[in-house]
């Protein structure tokens, strides 16, 4: 099937996301959109896929002009969508989560289980897509369950299948695997738009490369391009890709964690005996899949929740018992992994967010009343320095994009003289201009002599920042790895391959 | 059909006009003064809070006017010629929204036919007082993503205390009244601290147990009611014993008109709960705690103690609507079982009417007393059911909750910023 996309002009009010784009995917290609975010790239990809109607232009598939009202229209025409988010029913199995929305039935409307069953089991078999139908999918793995929505999307009869950001949840490994799906879907005629910021992977996998860049296609590229060039056609300049640093000059142990257990009150153990010392003008950093208890070691650091057992010590002092409020105090900055869900008041201004932690100190307040202005002057300067993309100070946090609402977090927890950053996941969604910048202000905060924990899942960001690297795996940090380690060995700590690490190590 | 002339004719009509119009102006004052008269007109035509809120409320009328002309007996028995004379049935439905809403507006506002000029108005404010009151305190709740239910039971138990200061203490007067206020406070502060603590300690859904303690606390008035120390001689009903004058709620404007000082306070406290959330430290941390509790508390804040501190303000700002029942006029300054006289309920939806600002507040909680004011005059001068005020206050309601319907009707472009998406979070709790 082709597709083609015919100057599709999106706008929202006076906003125009997308501006004029013409798209074509040929029959069995991979076609790579590539963009930082809020380039327009999700807009785009709603349009086609019938959850927005376009302002102009018109979406053709196989030369015939369609008009979709809603994403029922695009999947009948061939077009099939896994989103970032999955849109899993947790609690149905995945037979069942297939056949969703499209249900096989006999007569009399019973549901027709077993032919479900039998279209996930040959669709597995056919791609390599291994799931067990019968498995409910909120017992599934992340990597499972996003081969559920591309099964999902397979059952449909899609001929096109535009995969969101498809890597951001996936550890090296599945990644791999997640790329041979593609190739024998591609060997089999589907074509995939495949959405991302990661220029290795795109590189690796595309036929071909368009970039967007403020809602238009700024040109084609060849998945040959160095990725200096995709950078640079991505965030329109230049773009330094590797992090500029000199060797840490590590001083004292700030943040010492000794024996430090996490038990769920299901009696999981989720931080299972991790010592670890950070000391002041070094990044250690946290490698891991996603899971494997980096949330709540770094949520325990910060006392938002309660060790089971060991001691958290900061500057000799220890803080295992103390609340939240007072261990910021301390000169603690936090970034959490979520931003959305913990990082940022959705509803609030960003002026009212960039001074979440410090509104009842001077100078934005006291004990009783806020000092608008001070905070009004702090979300300007914040905003110039950081760079962050909005109208007004006074936009809700919600209307940024992920990279901008990144910055404001970061804006917030780096503009205070600190002793100890915690960040976790700090480009998670976050474009690679943005990237950049988020990494150089991680690195200055090392040489400014504050010890720095960084939890990421990218293993790239991992390598480039890290002064030290432990990996998480089930709770425990199973390996410590100089940053210069290959990423094989990496991928195998991160798997849990303990007998392997030794000998890299 | 027959109710379709009233319907239009009643948009010209002279008794309701103003009052929406007044209802318009204060809304849009505070959307913001310096805005040009562009925005203005802009906003006229989006889904902005206070147009789609003034829309409601002409919705609700014209809804009412319906129901006005399917109960009015003589439009009834027009209608059955309604074939051979159609004139009559419009004529006669006309008739009969028309006398409604004059009278609602001859004894809300402006009586031409008689008695004192300012009465109408002072009533108003005689029943807007409490129910603003009471509506902040469910307006703060929700800002604080907590649902206050329990309006009626911190009304009671504050009643009962400030009453009992009220009639039992010996104090002079100036003393007596103030003591008796912070009575009233304490005792609606304490009834709703205890769901704030029960929530924030337990988990205990505020929902529940503002609900159950409105039992405890109607039930621990009537335990009161039979005990000598409290009832008043000779026993034999269910009143407390009048409260003390000197802890009477001063007239405003002579013993002529009932609108007494509380109906300051009533401003009073509406001045301080748009300062707390616009200015105010711990007002900061009720709308983060409100909006985002995670992020709250990764950003240090307690939220079991700004739960609790919340509700303390919650049933403060309730005990002073319990004062101004049993110190005022509005209950003969006596305690009963029903001193809360309804408030409780309907302060939900003022606060709802208000969309979780101070200032919306009160203008929903006079639109309601001035209904209520109203609905004597409704009764005493037209056949129309006084039940009307309830039936519009709740159509107001549903009309309210359910924005999309506004949009519909009118036609009104769709804004990003959703005032209802406020709404909608507090009604799932």
């Amino acid at each position: 099937m082709k597709l083609e996309l015919r100057g599709i002009t999106k706008m929202f009010g006076s906003f125009t996301a997308n501006d004029h784009i013409d798209l074509v995917v040929e029959p069995g290609q991979i076609h790579a959109l590539l963009g930082e975010n809020g380039a327009g790239k999700s807009t785009l990809m709603n349009v086609l896929y019938g959850l927005y109607e376009p302002t102009e232009g018109e979406i053709v598939v196989d030369g015939e002009a369609q008009k979709f009202n809603g994403p029922g229209d695009a999947m009948r025409a061939g077009i099939g969508m896994v989103h970032q988010h999955f849109m899993l029913v947790p609690v149905l199995s995945v037979a069942e989560n297939v056949m969703l929305g499209d249900e096989y039935t006999r007569s009399a409307g019973m549901l027709d289980q077993k032919k479900a069953r039998d279209v996930v089991s040959r669709l597995s078999k056919d791609y390599h897509l291994e799931v067990n139908p019968d498995v409910l999918v909120e017992d599934l793995p992340v990597g499972i369950q996003q081969r559920v929505e591309i099964l999902k999307a397979l059952a449909r009869h899609a001929k096109v299948l535009i995969l969101d950001e498809p890597t951001a949840v996936l550890t090296p490994q599945e990644t791999d695997h997640l790329m041979d799906v593609m190739r024998s879907l591609k060997a089999d005629g589907t074509s995939i738009v495949f959405i991302s910021h990661k220029l290795r992977e795109v590189r690796a996998i595309a036929d071909t490369i368009t970039v967007i860049r403020r809602g238009k296609v700024v040109g084609q590229a060849e998945p040959t391009a160095s990725p200096a060039e995709l950078a640079a056609m991505m965030v329109g300049r230049p773009v330094q890709l590797k992090v500029d640093k000199e060797p840490a000059d590590a001083g004292e142990v700030v943040l010492g964690i000794d024996g430090l257990s996490v038990t769920a009150p299901t009696g999981q153990v989720l931080v299972d005996d991790v010592s670890l010392d950070v000391r002041g003008g070094e990044i250690y950093a946290i490698a891991g899949v996603q899971g494997n208890g980096q949330s709540e070691l770094t949520e325990a650091i910060v006392g938002l929740i309660e060790p089971s057992a060991g001691r958290i010590t900061l500057e000799g002092a220890d803080v295992t018992d103390e609340t939240t409020d007072k261990i910021l105090g301390r000169g603690v900055g936090y970034v959490p992994e979520d931003r959305m869900h913990d990082g940022l008041v959705g509803g609030f201004s960003i002026a009212e967010n960039l001074v979440l932690d410090t509104y009842d100190e001077a100078p934005f307040g006291n004990a009783i009343s806020l000092n608008l202005s001070a905070i009004s002057r702090n979300a300007s300067e914040r905003i110039d320095e950081f760079d962050v993309r909005t109208q007004s100070a006074e936009s809700a946090a919600s209307t940024l994009s992920g990279g901008n609402q990144q910055k404001v977090v970061l804006a917030r927890e780096m503009s205070r003289p600190l002793r100890l950053l915690v960040v976790s996941q700090p480009t998670r969604g976050v474009d690679v201009g943005s990237q950049e910048f988020v990494h150089k202000r991680i690195v200055e905060e090392r040489d400014r002599g504050t010890a720095v924990l960084l939890v990421s899942t990218e293993l790239d960001e991992v390598i480039a920042l890290a002064d030290r690297v432990g990996v998480m795996y089930g709770g425990k940090i199973i390996g410590e790895l100089p940053p210069t380690a290959t990423a094989e060995e990496f991928g195998l700590l991160m798997a849990g391959q303990i007998s392997d690490t030794k000998e890299s190590a | 059909m027959s109710p379709e002339g009233p319907d239009l004719g009643k948009k010209k009509d002279p008794g309701e006009e103003p009052a929406a119009e007044g209802d318009t102006k204060l809304a849009q004052a505070e959307s913001g003064d310096d805005r040009t008269r562009e925005t203005i007109s802009q906003i006229l035509r989006s889904d902005h809070p206070a147009v789609v809120t003034v829309l409601a409320v002409i919705c609700a009328m014209i809804v009412g006017a319906i129901l006005i002309v399917v109960s009015d007996d003589a439009t009834r028995s027009a209608a059955k010629y309604f074939t051979a004379a159609p004139g009559d049935t419009l004529t006669t439905g006309w008739d009969a929204v028309k006398n409604a809403y004059v009278a609602l507006f001859e004894g809300a506002i402006y009586n031409p036919n008689g008695g004192q000029l300012l009465s109408p108005i002072s009533e108003t404010l005689v029943y807007a007082t409490p129910l603003i009151l009471a509506g902040l305190s469910v307006t703060l709740a929700f800002r604080a993503g907590l649902f206050n239910i329990g309006a009626q039971g911190q009304i009671l138990m504050s009643a009962a205390l400030a009453g009992y200061i009220g009639f039992a203490w010996d104090l002079p007067a100036g003393i007596h009244i103030i003591v008796a206020i912070i009575g009233g406070i304490i005792g609606g502060a304490i009834w709703a601290a205890l769901a704030g603590a029960l929530k924030a300690k337990t988990g205990a859904h505020e929902v529940i147990t503002t609900i159950m303690l409105n039992y405890v606390a109607v039930f621990f008035i009537n335990w009161l009611l039979t005990q000598t120390w409290f009832q008043a001689p000779p026993y034999q009903q269910a009143v407390s014993r009048p409260v003390d004058g000197n802890a009477q709620f001063w007239h405003l404007f002579g013993s002529g008109l009932r609108v007494n000082f509380s109906f300051v306070l009533a401003i009073a406290a509406t001045v301080f709960v748009w300062w707390l959330l616009k200015y105010g430290t711990f007002g900061f941390r009720i709308r983060a705690v409100g909006s985002n509790q995670d992020a709250a508390r990764t950003a240090g804040m307690s939220v079991a103690a700004t739960y609790i501190g919340v509700m303390v303000i919650v049933g403060a700002l309730c005990g002073l609507a319990g004062a101004s029942q049993v110190l005022g006029e509005a209950n003969n300054y006596h305690i009963t079982a029903s001193v809360d006289g309804g408030v409780g309920f309907t302060a939900i939806t003022v606060a709802l009417l208000g969309r979780g600002t101070s200032w919306g507040t009160f203008a929903a909680g006079l639109l309601f007393g001035a209904l209520t004011a109203g609905s004597g005059q409704l009764q005493a001068s037209t056949p129309t059911p006084p039940d009307l005020v309830q039936v519009l206050q709740a159509l107001v309601v549903i009309f309210i909750a359910a924005p999309g319907l506004i949009r519909l009707i009118f036609r009104l472009r769709r804004s990003k910023s959703a005032g209802s998406a406020v709404l909608a979070k507090g009604w799932n709790g």
